[in-house]
C-alpha cells in the first residue's frame, strides 16, 4: 500500500471534516455574542431565549471542532514527518502561537461562559463569551497564517537545505494570509446565516402548521399562542422571526464579503500560483476565455482532454488583472516554465520512495480544481440568493405555508458548507504536486514536493488503520451530532430552557435574574 | 553553548508537566466515573467537578505538542511518526472523551448515558496510557536511524518500558483524580474518594517511581536525584495528609510529587530528547533537534508574555468554581423537552 496516497486521503478527509465544524463555530459564536449582548443591553426576554437556543447548538457543534482539531496538529508529525522536519522552523511557530494566544483563551473562557450563568455578574459573564469568541477568531488567523505559508512561503532564508525563519512579521503579515483570513471568516458568517435561516424557517412554518399563527386578509400575520405546547407563546414568534431575518441578512453580507475577498485572492493567486488558477479555469492555452462549462475526461490532468462548451470573452482577464485585454498564460505555457525551474523528473533520491525519478505532473487534477472552484462560488451564490428571497417572503411577519419551501430552507443550510468544503479542496489540491508551493518572488529552493513529505518510517498499513479507525469514529459522531442538533431544533426554545416552561404558571420565574423559585446554589448549567 | 535551546527544553518540559498535572486529574476523574461511581448522581457530580475546566486543561496538550513542533521540529517529527499506532489510539481516546462529556447529559436514557460513560472512562484510560508510554519512550529511546526515522515495524515501541510508562501515567491520574474529587465534591463521592486515596496511592504511584528510578540509573545527575528525592518526600507528605483527611494538602502533595517527578525525569535525560537504541550517534538532542535562534527567540518572547497571562486567567477559573459540588447542586436531569412532538400528541 502506498503511504503517500493514503496519507493524502487521510489528511483531506480529516481536514474537510474538521472544517465542517469550524465555520459553524466561528460564525455561530459571533451570532451568539451579538444575541447575548443584546440581552444584557435591553433585558428583552426574546434575546435571552435566542442566546440560550443558539448557544446550545453552538456548544453541541463546538465540541466536535475541538475533538477533531487535535488530530490535525498530531498528524503533521505522525504521517508527514519529512514535512515537519523541513518546515518546522517556520510552520510550528504559528501553531504554538495559536495555542498560547488563542486556544487557551477560547477554551478557558468558554468553560466560564457555560458554567457561569448565575455564578458571574451579568456583564462579566457576557465578557467571557466575547473573549471565547474573539479567541476562536484569532485562532483561525494563526491557522490560516500557517496554511498560507505553505501556499506562499515568506519571511525566511535558506540554510543547509531548510527554510529558516528570519522575519515573523513577514510570516504573520503574509498577503496570502490576509486575503484568505477575511475570506474564511466571511464564509463562516455565511454558514451561520444559512443555519439561522433554515432552522428559524422550520420553526415559523411549524407554528403555522400547528395553527398557532394565522395570516389575516391584508397579508399580515396574527401571532397566536398555544399554552398547551411549551414555549409556544408570542415571544416565541419574535424569537424565530428575528433569528430568520438576522440570519438572512448576515448570509447576504457574508456572501458579499466572500465575493470581494475571493476576488482579491484570485488576483493574488494568479501571481503566486499561476498554475492553480489556470487549472481552476481550465485555461489551457494563453489568452483562454472564462469558461462556464468545460468537460474533460474524469480525473485527467491533461489539457488535450478538455473541451470548453460555454465561454465568456474578456472576463477571465478582468477577474485576474482588472482589465479585459490582458493575455493570461495558460497551462500549456506554464508547464514548461515549471519544468525549467523545478525539473521534469523527481530526483533519484530514496526519500521519494517508488516515485524517485518519475516524471512530475505539474498540473493539478483539473476535474477537482475546475469543479471545486465552481461549486464553491455556485453554492455560495445560491445560498445568498435564497437568503434574499427569504427576506422578501418573510416581510409581513411569517413564512409561507408551503412544506416544500420549508424543506428547501432546511436543506439550504448545507449549501454554504458545501461551498466551504469545495473551497478548501480546491486550494489544497490546486497546490499539488507541491506541499510547500514555491514563491515566485521568494527565496530559491524553498519548496517541497508532496511526494517527499510523507513519514519514511511509517508503514502504509498503519495509515490505513488510522484512516479506517478515524473514519468510522468520525462517521458515527457526525450522525450523533446531527441527531442531537435535530432534537434541539425540534424542541425549540423550550428544549434549552426547561425550567421556564416546566409549569404553566402565568408568571414563570426568571432563573437568570437570580430570584424566584430556583434554589440559588443549584447550578444553572450542569452536564 | 547557545542558551535558547536550553530555555526551550525547560519550556517544553514545563508545558508537558503542566499538561500532566492539569489534565491528569481530568483523565483520572474520567476513569473513576467508570469504576469508582455507584450511582448516576455520583457520576454527574464527578463530571461536573471537572466540567468548567477540562477543556482549558486539554489545551495544554495542544500547546505542548505545538511548542515541541516549533522549538524542536526534529524531535516532534521523529517521536510522533515513530509512535504512530499509540498516538492514533490516544487521539481516538481524546476525541471520544471530549464528545462524551458534552453529549452524555443531552438525552435522558440509561443506554445513552452508559454508552458515553464507557466512552469517557475508556477514552481517558487509553489516552493516559498512550501519552505515558510515549513520554517514557522519549526518555529511554526508540530504534531511530540517522534521519530520525523509526526502524522496524509498527510495534517496535511496544516494550516493557512503554508499558511501565503507560501504567505510570494511568496510576498517577487515578490518584490525582481521586484526590481532586475528594477536594472538589461533597457527599458520597467525597467520602469514598477520601477512603480510597490512602489505599490507592502506594500501589498506583509505584510505576511512576519505577520509571523515574530507571531513568535516574540510566543517566541521572546530582540535580535530578535531588528532584527525585524531593518528589518522594512530597508524595509521602501527600499520602500522610490523605490519611489524615486533609484533602487540600493531600492534593497539593501529590501535585508537587507529579511536578518534581516529571522534573527529575526531564533533568536526568537532558540534553537528550530522544535517544536512539541503535546508535548513540543518532540521538536527538536539544542541540541537533532545535529550530534556529531566531524562531526560538520569537517563541521565547511570545511565551514569556502569554504564559503568565494564561496561568492567571486559568487560576481565576478555578477560583470562580472553587465551591465543592454535591448532589444537591445539580439541576434535575432533563431530556430535550420535545415541545413539538407533545403538540402533535395533544392534537
Amino acid at each position: 500500500m502506498d503511504p503517500l496516497e493514503i496519507a493524502r486521503w487521510q489528511f483531506g478527509i480529516t481536514t474537510v471534516y474538521h472544517f465542517m465544524m469550524v465555520p459553524l463555530t466561528l460564525g455561530l459564536g459571533a451570532v451568539v455574542v451579538v444575541l447575548h449582548t443584546m440581552w444584557v443591553r435591553t433585558d428583552d426576554e426574546k434575546w435571552l431565549r435566542m442566546t440560550k437556543f443558539w448557544g446550545k447548538l453552538y456548544l453541541v457543534n463546538f465540541i466536535m471542532g475541538v475533538a477533531t482539531g487535535i488530530v490535525q496538529e498530531f498528524q503533521f508529525g505522525m504521517a508527514w514527518s519529512e514535512y515537519s522536519r523541513f518546515v518546522g522552523d517556520v510552520f510550528g511557530a504559528p501553531l504554538a502561537m495559536e495555542g498560547l494566544l488563542a486556544f487557551f483563551v477560547e477554551s478557558t473562557f468558554l468553560g466560564l461562559w457555560i458554567f457561569g450563568w448565575r455564578r458571574l455578574p451579568k456583564k462579566l459573564h457576557l465578557a467571557t463569551l466575547w473573549l471565547a469568541v474573539i479567541g476562536s477568531w484569532i485562532s483561525a488567523f494563526f491557522i490560516i497564517a500557517a496554511n498560507s505559508w505553505m501556499q506562499h512561503p515568506v519571511g525566511i532564508e535558506f540554510v543547509d537545505g531548510r527554510p529558516v525563519m528570519n522575519d515573523i512579521w513577514a510570516v504573520l503579515g503574509n498577503n496570502t494570509a490576509w486575503a484568505a483570513y477575511p475570506h474564511t471568516l466571511a464564509g463562516a458568517v455565511a454558514v451561520a446565516g444559512a443555519f439561522l435561516l433554515g432552522i428559524s424557517w422550520y420553526q415559523l412554518w411549524r407554528r403555522r402548521a400547528d395553527g398557532i399563527d394565522r395570516v389575516a386578509e391584508n397579508g399580515h400575520v396574527i401571532v397566536g399562542e398555544a399554552p398547551e405546547i411549551p414555549g409556544r407563546d408570542a415571544a416565541d414568534h419574535r424569537v424565530w422571526l428575528r433569528s430568520l431575518r438576522f440570519g438572512a441578512v448576515i448570509a447576504i453580507l457574508g456572501f458579499g464579503a466572500v465575493a470581494v475577498t475571493g476576488d482579491i485572492q484570485a488576483k493574488l493567486m494568479y501571481e503566486q500560483q499561476p498554475l492553480k488558477m489556470a487549472a481552476a479555469e481550465a485555461a489551457c492555452y494563453s489568452g483562454s476565455d472564462f469558461s462556464i462549462l468545460s468537460i474533460g475526461r474524469l480525473g485527467s490532468a491533461n489539457c488535450d482532454d478538455v473541451t470548453t462548451i460555454i465561454r465568456v470573452p474578456g472576463l477571465l482577464s478582468f477577474l485576474a488583472k482588472g482589465d479585459f485585454t490582458t493575455v493570461l498564460p495558460g497551462i500549456n505555457e506554464l508547464v514548461p516554465q515549471y519544468q525549467e525551474q523545478f525539473g521534469t523528473h523527481l530526483p533519484d533520491d530514496p526519500k521519494y520512495g517508488e516515485r524517485a525519478g518519475s516524471e512530475i505532473q505539474y498540473v493539478p487534477n483539473l476535474e477537482v480544481t475546475y469543479w471545486g472552484f465552481r461549486i464553491m462560488i455556485g453554492f455560495g451564490a445560491i445560498a445568498a440568493l435564497a437568503a434574499a428571497v427569504a427576506l422578501w417572503l418573510t416581510r409581513k411577519g411569517t413564512v409561507p405555508r408551503s412544506k416544500g419551501l420549508m424543506r428547501l430552507a432546511v436543506f439550504g443550510i448545507l449549501a454554504p458548507f458545501g461551498a466551504n468544503a469545495a473551497g478548501w479542496i480546491f486550494t489544497e489540491m490546486g497546490r499539488q504536486p507541491f506541499v510547500v508551493a514555491p514563491n515566485p518572488t521568494g527565496v530559491d529552493g524553498v519548496f517541497m514536493f508532496t511526494a517527499a513529505a510523507v513519514s519514511p518510517g511509517v508503514d502504509g498499513r498503519e495509515i490505513v488503520f488510522s484512516l479506517v479507525a478515524l473514519g468510522l469514529v468520525y462517521l458515527v459522531l457526525m450522525i450523533v451530532e446531527v441527531m442531537l442538533l435535530a432534537r434541539y431544533v425540534r424542541a425549540g426554545v423550550a428544549g434549552v430552557m426547561p425550567e421556564r416552561f416546566a409549569s404553566h404558571d402565568d408568571e414563570p420565574t426568571d432563573p437568570d435574574a437570580g430570584g424566584g423559585a430556583e434554589r440559588d446554589d443549584v447550578l444553572a448549567f450542569a452536564y | 553553548m547557545e542558551p535558547l535551546p536550553i530555555v526551550w527544553f525547560v519550556a517544553v518540559a514545563l508545558l508537558w508537566t503542566g499538561y500532566l498535572l492539569l489534565e491528569g486529574f481530568d483523565l483520572g476523574v474520567g476513569m473513576h466515573m467508570l469504576v469508582g461511581a455507584r450511582s448516576e448522581s455520583d457520576r454527574r457530580v464527578m463530571l461536573n467537578a471537572i466540567g468548567p475546566v477540562w477543556d482549558g486543561n486539554e489545551v495544554w496538550l495542544l500547546t505542548a505538542g505545538a511548542a515541541t513542533f516549533a522549538a524542536f521540529p526534529l524531535w516532534y517529527a521523529s517521536l510522533f511518526s515513530a509512535l504512530y499506532i499509540p498516538l492514533v489510539l490516544v487521539l481516538l481516546g481524546l476525541i471520544l472523551r471530549a464528545v462524551s462529556i458534552e453529549y452524555r447529559g443531552k438525552i435522558v436514557s440509561r443506554v445513552w448515558t452508559r454508552f458515553w460513560d464507557w466512552s469517557i472512562g475508556l477514552g481517558s484510560a487509553v489516552a493516559a496510557f498512550g501519552i505515558g508510554a510515549g513520554l517514557a519512550l522519549t526518555t529511554t529511546g526508540l530504534p531511530i536511524d540517522a534521519n530520525g526515522d523509526r526502524v522496524g515495524g509498527p510495534f517496535v515501541w511496544l516494550t516493557p518500558v512503554a508499558v511501565l510508562g503507560g501504567l505510570a501515567l494511568v496510576g498517577f491520574c487515578l490518584v490525582h483524580g481521586a484526590t481532586f474529587l475528594a477536594l472538589k465534591t461533597d457527599g458520597p463521592v467525597r467520602e469514598r474518594m477520601r477512603r480510597l486515596v490512602p489505599r490507592l496511592a502506594p500501589v498506583a504511584l509505584l510505576p511512576i517511581a519505577g520509571w523515574a528510578i530507571l531513568v535516574e540509573v540510566q543517566g541521572g545527575n546530582v540535580f535530578s536525584w535531588i528532584l527525585l528525592g524531593l518528589a518522594v518526600v512530597a508524595g509521602v507528605v501527600g499520602w500522610i495528609f490523605a490519611r489524615a483527611g486533609r484533602e487540600g494538602r493531600a492534593f497539593t502533595g501529590f501535585a508537587v510529587f507529579g511536578a518534581l517527578g516529571a522534573g527529575s525525569i526531564f533533568a536526568a535525560v537532558f540534553p537528550v530528547v530522544l535517544p536512539s537504541t541503535i546508535d548513540a550517534a543518532y540521538d536527538l538532542t536539544i542541540w541537533n533537534a532545535a529550530s534556529g535562534p531566531y524562531t526560538l527567540g520569537v517563541m521565547t518572547v511570545v511565551t514569556g508574555v502569554a504564559l503568565p497571562v494564561v496561568l492567571a486567567y486559568q487560576a481565576w477559573t478555578y477560583w470562580v468554581f472553587r465551591k465543592r459540588i454535591g448532589p444537591a447542586h445539580l439541576p434535575a436531569a432533563h431530556d430535550v423537552t420535545p415541545a413539538i412532538r407533545q403538540a402533535g400528541a395533544a392534537r
